[in-house]
């Protein structure tokens, strides 16, 4: 029987969350080195949602959309906040099930709550990625997306991934009772040196809310855009087989690198409202190209299911 | 006889494809059962969030033998030809019949055809109706290739006859049907074993699952209704809302909830939309305040603590979402309340309509001026007229409606009345979207009707003028239904307009980029209003135009040189659109066509009164043998003019008339003639159409007495020209050469 004692901190639900997809088979892996707008843009969902290769991995991604800061003030809207991801490939026939397992976790009593699986259809036009799911309601709130994979950077996905993405905060904020983001207790709030969300973040949500406003520098931007771009061709233009090694190393993941950074800077410049709103378009048409340039590369590897 | 029952159960299906998805799955198995010669006495599908299931009574245990009888070639063709015959019956020579038919004996095969059981033939259909669903969206899941909306988790399948249930045999992709079930997810998980329809039908019912969509709809709708009415309330209706709920619960609970004393200012409107867009809650009216006050909110499941914890998170949701909804209201109303609806204008000029038609800003300023033409024409105040069509728009840039897109109008008005406009103006400005549907309400007040009317007239000249008309099946800026507006508010208003002149002042304000000079302004605007008043052509804006020729500015050619093209062309689409709709109303599409080859085909309602004069007449025997007489004179002539190479134009002379019915005919169309012209001008059709009826006894009876191609050449030319008169005379009433028949 899953934990069902009510958790006191944000990091206890996290902790939970860890402790209970690892429990299940999952690879626990860690944040990755980037900043992103999703955990979907994780090298260990994009990428590995791609190809024939089984696989089951859970993490916590930081992520950023500088567009909704609003300098702390507001009780649940963060430019920077956590998502925890869930992918298995092939999706389990009993993924609800697991689902709702994870919530129980946590300490949502599923004998007094309503839990309710409403249509969501998903898709990324940044990823030329769709698929078809539901988000999940607890008593009206959403707490979870949840969705079946059925194109990646324009390829079908066989056999198709199960993701599972959960609004750390707002969650949390639920289970908690906390109305406030910043008044969230982030560690035990019996413990000797309590801390709240927001000691830990009020002061960077305002640093970064006037950054990612005003302060960063659109010219800079604009030309590192175009830098990503050029670089993250250049990688997939080398030659399969590296002259040095003489083995065939297609180098998909570090073409993807450039093409999340092309896409958080255009996050930058959109929040900079440089973009309007027909090159808006052109831009996520540059990134969604980049992003199917790497699922090219990616699947003609052994991790996605090249044959060796 | 048998009873089958299907059920096809998954993870969740959106609530909006269940009711079709249940139709579908009926007519996609019925339809292949009947083909396959299996009838049924009934069938009815039921839907939950869960399953699709189909209940079917009445099939008989086989279909029937059948024989089949296939003439082969003749018995004396070649073997080659008897081979092939033999290959697609599948029988061998012996089989055969020899039978004798017209030109020898031919071969005959009969083939018998076995009555096949019920069970492979169910088995067969069902498996291509999952195989071929049509669904709008499908998808697959896991390592396997089979779509379905959402994973498909079972298949029930079964055939219960006196004898018991008998599980059908049936695989469809490792998914092995049976004869088991599960209850509500959370409140009675587990199999469910069950052996027919009914017994089906009570398991779930125990298992807090309710099949029947209906059901869940009348309970949801009653208990909802009994929760108000125990407090004195109402609850306030919504046939899409109580669908869409209906298809998310399997087990509807009703819970009732309040707002919160701080939102029950905020307008009902706002209220009601963001709680059925964001939560799907049903709103509660207090009849005593005419206010929102409460909340209906449907679980999926009963719990311990009768859903005080459901209701708490609902409303605590609900409360975080009206502080947004409060917020963006208290902040757009001290807006208006400082400094009007001009700063909204002012963000207007920065936000695009369309990339090739300009920003928002500009779109007002077109409508406002055309708005301002449009109003005496409509006895609405010229004053009042721009000013609502200049605050028509301003909420767009409000944060509310930001926020809730659908609330455009609504919100307008109320910021409106608080900007301090009056009533007229505030109500055009939540009213000149109107009609956007077929069965919309039509605006009646004048402000409100040349607002609207500007709205749509902009929108469909803009288009027009950059050439993005709707082809076939596309209309991504809904022009059809624009000009379907524009006919309604015309017809419906009984509003006595030339459109063309509207059509060309807007397409040139289109055309003519804004101005900076104020007195070319002045100019544009002075031009610009007799164009819609006098037309294009008309003297008055040639005088105009003449006198500002010393240093006149380039885009006075623009109107100058206009030329009626375009408009001509939008007019041709308004009254495509205008027969479809008054096909629906019984005018037929030859008569409306008849009517529109006249002048004045631009003025809609005289368009349709002289319709449905023409249509009555023609419904009338003398009217329809008229045609007859007219399309015999027409042929005739159209005859003769082709062969002699002249058109029979000249008033023939009655003096040449001989026979007695020739006379008769100069003095019927005489009279004829001098009753039509009058009544037309008094646009009084009935007359006008019955003096043209009146004819077709004196035409009728020439036709019948008369030889009009005879020897005589100057009796045929004057006979020719007789023809030619009845086809003018006639055809100042209506083209009748386009009436079919």
């Amino acid at each position: 029987m899953a934990e069902t004692s009510q958790p006191k901190s944000f990091q206890e639900i996290i902790l939970r969350l860890q402790t209970y997809w690892a429990g299940k088979g999952c690879a626990i892996l860690q944040p990755y080195d980037m900043e992103v707008g999703a955990g979907t843009f994780h090298p260990a969902t994009t990428l590995r949602s791609l190809g024939s290769q089984p696989w089951a991995a859970a993490y916590v991604q930081p992520s950023r959309r500088p567009t909704d800061g609003r300098y702390g003030e507001n009780p649940n809207r963060l430019q920077h906040y956590y998502q925890y991801q869930v992918l298995i490939k092939p999706s389990p026939p009993d993924l609800q099930a697991l689902y709702l397992g994870s919530l129980e976790a946590i300490g949502i009593d599923m004998s007094l709550h309503d839990i309710r699986f409403v249509e969501d259809d998903w898709e990324s036009p940044t990823l030329g990625a769709w698929g078809l799911g539901w988000e999940v309601w607890c008593d009206g709130m959403e707490v979870s997306q949840f969705t079946y994979f059925q194109q990646v950077g324009g390829h079908d996905c066989r056999p198709v991934s199960g993701e599972l993405t959960y609004g750390l905060e707002r969650l949390a904020m639920y289970v908690l009772g906390i109305d406030h983001v910043m008044d969230m207790p982030f560690n035990d709030p019996q413990t000797p040196i309590p801390l709240s969300y927001g000691d830990i973040f009020r002061q960077t949500e305002m640093e970064y809310s006037r950054h990612n406003f005003d302060a960063a520098s659109t010219e800079m931007l604009l030309r590192h855009f175009e830098d990503a771009e050029a670089e993250c061709k250049s990688i997939l233009d080398q030659p399969e087989e590296d002259p040095k090694t003489g083995r065939r190393i297609i180098m998909a993941h570090p073409a993807y690198d450039q093409c999340i950074k092309a896409s958080h800077i255009f996050n930058l410049l959109d929040a900079r409202g440089v973009i309007s709103v027909t090159e808006r378009q052109a831009y996520i048409g540059r990134v969604r190209a980049l992003a199917k340039m790497c699922a090219d590369a990616f699947v003609q590897t052994e991790a996605g299911g090249a044959a060796a | 006889m048998a009873d089958l029952l299907i059920e096809l159960f998954s993870e969740e299906i959106p609530a909006r494809m269940q009711a079709r998805a249940g139709e579908d799955l009926k007519k996609l198995v019925t339809d292949g059962l009947v083909e396959a010669g299996l009838t049924y006495s009934a069938a009815a599908a039921f839907t939950t969030p869960r399953r699709l299931t189909l209940a079917i009574e009445g099939l008989p245990a086989m279909s029937p033998d059948t024989r089949e009888e296939r003439k082969g070639p003749r018995t004396d063709a070649p073997e080659k030809a008897l081979e092939g015959f033999l290959r697609s019956t599948g029988l061998t020579k012996d089989q055969l019949e020899a039978r004798p038919d017209k030109k020898g004996d031919v071969w005959f095969a009969v083939i018998a055809h076995k009555g096949r059981p019920a069970a492979g033939i169910v088995a067969e259909v069902l498996e291509g109706a999952v195989r071929t669903f049509p669904w709008p969206k499908s998808m697959r899941w896991g390592a396997g290739s089979l779509r379905w909306v959402r994973p498909l988790h079972s298949v029930l399948c079964i055939l219960t006859d006196e004898h018991g249930a008998s599980v059908v045999p049936l695989e469809i992709d490792g998914l092995k049907a049976g004869d088991t079930t599960q209850g509500h997810r959370f409140m009675a998980p587990g199999d469910i074993r069950v052996s027919s329809f009914e017994d089906y039908a009570a398991r779930l019912k125990a298992a807090y699952v309710v099949l029947d969509p209906a059901e869940r709809a009348e309970t949801i709708r009653h208990d909802a209704g009994q929760k108000a009415f125990a407090l004195g309330f109402e609850l306030v209706d919504d046939k899409g809302l109580l669908a869409e709920v209906s298809g998310l619960v399997e087990w509807p609970v009703v819970l009732m909830g309040d707002i919160a004393d701080e939102f029950i200012e905020l307008p009902p409107e706002v209220l009601q939309t963001s709680m059925k867009e964001h939560q799907k809650f049903f709103s509660v009216k207090n009849p005593g305040t005419g206010r929102i006050e409460k909340f209906v909110t449907v679980a999926n499941r009963e719990t311990a603590d009768d859903g005080a914890t459901i209701l708490a998170g609902n409303q605590k949701v609900l409360a975080a979402r009206l502080a947004d909804a409060k917020f963006f209201w208290e902040n757009d109303l001290r807006n208006v309340e400082r400094h009007g609806l001009d700063p909204w204008l002012g963000k207007l000029a920065h936000v695009t309509f369309h990339a090739r038609l300009g920003s928002q800003a500009r779109r007002i300023a077109r409508i406002a001026g055309l708005a301002g033409e449009i109003a005496p024409m409509v006895e609405a105040d010229r004053k009042e007229a721009k000013q609502a069509a200049r605050a028509a728009k301003a909420d767009l840039a409000s944060e509310m409606v930001y926020e809730f897109p659908e609330l455009q109008g609504i919100m307008g008005r109320y910021y409106a009345r608080r900007a301090g406009f009056s009533d007229a103006v505030a109500d055009a400005v939540r009213d000149h979207y109107a009609p956007l549907g077929p069965s919309d309400a039509v605006p009646s007040a004048p402000v409100s009707v040349a607002v609207a009317l500007a709205d749509k007239l902009d929108t469909l000249t803009g288009f027009w003028h950059i050439d993005e008309k709707p082809t076939g099946s596309k209309d991504p800026f809904a022009l059809r239904r624009a000009a379907l507006g524009v006919i309604r508010l015309v017809l419906e208003n009984g509003l006595r307009l030339q459109l063309d002149r509207l059509i060309d002042a807007q397409i040139l304000r289109h055309q003519i980029e804004p101005l900076e000079d104020e007195e070319e302004q002045a100019l544009l605007k002075t031009l610009l209003g007799n164009i819609a008043s006098h037309g294009v052509f008309g003297s008055a804006v040639r005088a105009i135009i003449d006198e500002a020729k010393e240093n006149a500015p380039d885009w006075l050619g623009r109107i100058e040189n206009h030329k009626p093209d375009l408009s001509d062309d939008l007019l041709a689409f308004i009254h495509d659109r205008l027969k479809v709709y008054l096909r629906d109303r019984g005018l037929r599409h030859d008569v409306i066509d008849a009517c529109l080859h006249l002048p004045g085909k631009d003025d809609l309602a005289l368009v349709v009164t002289r319709a449905e004069a023409l249509q009555a007449v023609l419904d009338t025997d003398d009217g329809a043998n008229l045609i007859q007489g007219f399309k015999r004179a027409n042929n005739i002539l159209i005859q003769a003019e082709e062969a002699d190479g002249v058109e029979y134009s000249y008033g023939p002379d009655a003096k040449f008339a001989e026979d007695e019915t020739e006379t008769a005919l100069f003095a019927a169309l005489d009279a004829a003639e001098a009753k039509i012209g009058p009544a037309m001008i008094a646009e009084n059709f009935e007359a006008a159409m019955a003096a043209m009826a009146s004819l077709r006894g004196p035409i009728d009876a020439f036709f019948d007495n008369v030889q009009v191609n005879t020897d005589n050449q100057v009796i045929r030319r004057n006979r020719l020209n007789l023809l030619a008169r009845i086809r003018d005379i006639c055809l100042r009433v209506a083209d009748l050469t386009r009436i079919e028949g």
